[in-house]
């Protein structure tokens, strides 16, 4: 809590002096709106901080001047000398308040209702000379425990260390053209490895746990259901997951606000949810978990819900849509109306969450890291909503192609999928001179870059490759490139004014070769090549939330060829990479193939057939603990492939065939190759079913990695397979057709001792009972 | 005042730029195109795992353009704003005290010439036009803008 407070007292003076010259200003000038904004934004923050702490005092203060610069900002009141007046003189008792809390002092009891009262329309109390109401504050400074550093002195250390990275490489690249001594490799080496360490407690430097953000979290909405008189309970999960410290700077204001509002509006009061069936305590799951390079963030909570239906209503009547695009709106995107501005459910305003910072506020902080919110609600069952956002933002994972012989990188973030012009489930038309690209049944405006960027391509249109994109906030296109090259992760730099003038660029990096790279802005090309996304705006971002939280039964696939030639298929998300090995790295070792991987050696599965004489390309699979390396000839396409599979009649590499764009496939079965290459002992004679319901994203999403993990096969409740096991909510009725059944409870504590139930995020119990489960069979 | 001025041929002229300003002289050979930029903006060339801006300052003086196909281009880096710039030059030549503050120059300069003056400085070389660099990196489509 201490160190809580002395943030919030850094922050504060940090505010306070960055003021000290807008108040000034402000006095001269009150219709600066500009300034006006600064100081809201000031005394609003200071309002928020209060509601974890216990200063009553400075919320009063900060809460009346709030309201009165809200009344300003929304143009009821005139900004006059009686209230700048009145303002300053709220700012400054503030200010000596958080010089008491500085000098380790209470805030002492005292009467504000004079300054409060100034700040009424119609007052004529005179301000009172701002009075000695506090301790004078001790010249005794408190000595520091930590050292607070600026961010952008870590900055500085980081590119820093960037730039040494870079320069390392160059001296590689030298090194190897003019092959010398031994000794210079083995210094160079061991240059090379401090480098690596170097870069990595740096980035550590900058990594935060999110504990950091959670931990003030408990306090806060004990707090906040207090006032309001509602019983919530608050569960953590993740709080170890590491994120950038700026990236949790950014998302501190929209988790706490997202967090009010659950409290405020979407959970009931005790009376309502007893009527409603539910029990009488709220229950608030804020979890993190790290998905690839991205971050995510659940705030769940079993309120009222939001109502769709009352949404659209508000919306038509602000004029944010038109009655007759209302109509036409998905439940989805009925409630991601939610993020339009001006646009709040909640009948009245309150002192929890606020008028004007809504949750447009949200979604533009959010989206201005490079992140994502996404919405779920079921009326009367409760809300979710997922913040996405990635890692850092310094180190950037791209994509490389090419055109017209020059090398550019695109945001790999921004990329949907990658599929060759003359694929079969891909066709390209000009519409009045406008490209139309279809892709498996969807049609797509397509853009080439030699267009774009005023370039020749000397490829044929129909060899170019389509990267689709989906740049954030709005719709997806295709970019025809002439060749795309290799995944790099970036460390990208701004570019030049004259250069970001152009709106194309993002910024430039340098390639491992030491040649300068310039990073795509993937709107800003959309934007240059003349498509327009306005009109989409809304459906696209819609459906892009669609894409990421419904389940699917279409699992995107690889298509590729393995080395006898076999037309074969892998899931996409076990694939981590695609690498290229000298043949020379493959050898035999401890009874099985091995593929040297840089430092690391991989079991390597997929030989078949011939390895081919010089180089060997390989899937890099992942399951998120083991990897294997996997041995292919060549990648045809992306697909995906639905739940028909015509089952393998015994276990083997070969899960089943499928019809994968118009021709068979073999479908590799990951967990064979795991269990037959990676795990030390042992061969799983065969795989267990597990069954969990389609229709729970919580199951599918959340469960299912476990159950998975734990060797299970998932299958949906509608598919006709024996399983050996069936997980079911608690609320659920009926038994699934399985062998055994879990039943899940959200609620940590069983409700009678003969529960059996598992509380869901008992992690040690599921795992047992997905043991136990399967060691009846075997 | 003794300020150190950097003597550079820029289309042919000699001209000086304030040496505080130049970080280095190099010798940039590859170019890597930036399409759609400002015609001045050349390109981009790495310097020791920087990326420099390359700018074309006979193109960003409206005196025509550098012909970069040879290979090998002299240029001055320059810092500003944190960004690194490359000025082409034709050739880079010595660097001398200046000897008096700028003056300005009554005379009428070409249009290029009268946009990134700072005005002309005394030195042991007789009188030389000083090169506003920031002016020189911008170039005319800023100026319009």
């Amino acid at each position: 809590m201490d160190d809580l407070i002395s943030e919030f007292i850094a922050e504060c003076r940090e505010m306070l002096e960055a003021l000290g010259g807008e108040i000034v200003a402000w006095e001269a000038t009150p219709d600066d709106r500009g300034r006006l904004d600064s100081i809201f934004r000031f005394v609003h923050t200071v309002k928020g901080n209060c509601g974890f702490f216990d200063f009553p005092r400075l919320e009063a203060l900060s809460h009346a001047a709030e309201d009165a610069l809200a009344e300003v900002r929304a143009g009821r009141r005139q900004a006059d000398h009686a209230l700048v007046s009145a303002v300053l003189g709220v700012i400054d008792r503030i200010s000596e308040m958080v010089a008491a809390l500085e000098a380790g002092d209470e805030i002492v009891a005292g009467d504000d209702t004079l300054l409060i009262q100034a700040l009424q329309p119609s007052a004529d109390v005179p301000v009172a000379p701002v009075a000695a109401t506090v301790a004078e504050a001790q010249t005794k400074a408190v000595a520091p425990r930590t050292i607070r550093l600026s961010v952008e002195l870590l900055d500085r250390l980081m590119s820093g260390v960037s730039d040494m990275v870079l320069a390392r490489n160059e001296l590689a690249r030298r090194l190897r053209e003019a092959p010398g001594d031994v000794a210079v490799d083995g210094a160079f080496e061991r240059l090379s490895s401090i480098i690596a360490d170097m870069r990595d407690s740096i980035t550590r430097t900058r990594m935060q746990r999110i504990e950091n953000l959670f931990v003030a979290l408990p306090r806060m909405v004990r707090d906040l259901s207090a006032d309001l008189g509602k019983q919530v309970l608050v569960d953590i999960e993740g709080g170890d997951v590491e994120l950038d410290r700026e990236m949790i700077e950014m998302i501190r204001d929209p988790l706490t606000h997202i967090i009010r509002n659950a409290v405020d509006h979407g959970i009931e009061t005790p009376a309502e949810r007893l009527k409603a069936g539910k029990r009488e305590i709220g229950l608030l799951i804020v979890s993190a978990r790290q998905s690839g390079n991205q971050i995510l963030i659940d705030i769940q909570d079993d309120g009222r819900g939001i109502n769709a239906k009352r949404l659209v209503e508000k919306a038509i009547s602000a004029r944010v849509i038109q009655k007759s695009e209302a109509a036409d709106l998905s439940k989805r995107e009925q409630l991601a109306l939610i993020f339009e501005a001006g646009l709040s459910t909640a009948s009245q305003v309150t002192a929890i969450s606020g008028r004007g910072v809504g949750m447009d506020v949200v979604r533009s902080n959010i989206e201005r890291i490079g992140g994502i919110v996404e919405v779920d609600s079921t009326l009367g069952e409760g809300t979710r909503m997922t913040l996405r956002v990635p890692l850092t933002l310094t180190i950037i994972p791209a994509l490389t192609v090419s055109v017209a012989g020059q090398s550019f990188a695109i945001p790999r973030s921004a990329i949907d999928e990658i599929v060759r012009a003359n694929g079969a489930s891909v066709t390209l038309e000009k519409l009045g001179g406008a490209g139309v690209a279809t892709i498996r049944g969807r049609r797509v405006p397509e853009i080439a870059l030699a267009d774009v960027l005023g370039l020749e391509s000397a490829v044929p249109e129909e060899e170019r490759s389509l990267v689709v994109l989906r740049p954030a906030g709005a719709d997806v296109y295709a970019l025809a490139v002439d060749r795309i090259h290799d995944h790099e992760e970036l460390v990208v730099k701004p570019a030049a004014p004259a250069i970001m003038a152009t709106g194309l660029y993002a910024g430039t990096t340098l390639a491992d070769d030491g040649s300068p790279i310039l990073l795509f802005d993937p709107a800003g090309i959309a934007k240059v090549g003349g498509v327009r996304l306005e009109a989409h705006d809304r459906a696209a971002r819609l459906a892009e939330a669609a894409a990421t939280v419904t389940v699917s039964d279409e699992t995107p696939v690889l298509l590729f060829r393995g080395l006898d030639g076999g037309r074969r298929a892998m899931r996409l998300a076990i694939v981590d990479r695609i690498e290229e090995v000298p043949a020379a790295a493959i050898r035999p070792g401890a009874g099985q193939l091995r593929v040297q991987l840089g430092e690391t050696i991989l079991p390597l599965a997929g030989v078949n057939g011939d390895l081919p004489a010089e180089k060997v390309r390989l899937f890099r699979l992942n399951d998120g603990a083991r990897e294997i390396g996997y041995a292919f000839r060549e990648v045809v396409d992306m697909s995906v492939v639905g739940t028909e599979i015509i089952s393998a009649s015994s276990p083997g590499e070969v899960s089943g065939v499928a019809l994968i764009l118009g021709e068979p496939a073999e479908l590799v079965d990951p967990h064979w190759l795991f269990a037959n290459f990676a795990a030390a002992s042992g061969t799983l004679s065969e795989q267990l079913v597990c069954r969990l319901p389609a229709d729970d994203p919580w199951m599918q999403n959340m469960l299912r990695p476990i159950v998975e993990a734990a060797g299970y096969r998932v299958v949906s409740d509608s598919d006709e397979i024996a399983a050996d096991l069936a997980i079911l909510s608690e609320a659920s009725s009926g038994d699934a057709a399985a062998a055994r059944t879990i039943r899940l409870r959200a609620d940590p504590d069983p409700a009678s001792e003969k529960d059996e139930t598992i509380y869901r995020y008992d992690r040690a119990a599921l795992l047992m009972a997905l043991k136990s489960a399967g060691a009846g069979r075997r | 005042m003794s300020k150190l001025l950097l003597i550079v041929t820029i289309a042919g002229e000699r001209v000086a730029l304030p040496a505080g300003a130049v970080e280095s002289v190099v010798e940039l050979d590859t170019l890597i195109q930036v399409p759609r930029a400002a015609p001045h903006v050349a390109g981009l060339s790495a310097l020791r795992s920087r990326v420099l801006t390359v700018i074309d300052c006979m193109r960003s003086l409206e005196l025509g353009v550098t012909d970069c196909s040879d290979g090998v281009r002299e240029a001055a880096v320059v810092e500003l704003d944190g960004h690194h710039y490359a000025l082409i030059v034709d050739s880079v030549e010595d660097v001398v005290e200046a000897l008096s503050d700028p003056q300005p120059v009554r005379a009428a300069m070409g249009p290029g010439w009268e946009r990134v003056s700072e005005g002309m400085v005394e030195t042991e070389e007789g009188p030389m036009l000083l090169i506003d660099v920031a002016a020189l990196v911008s170039g005319v489509e800023a100026k319009a803008a």
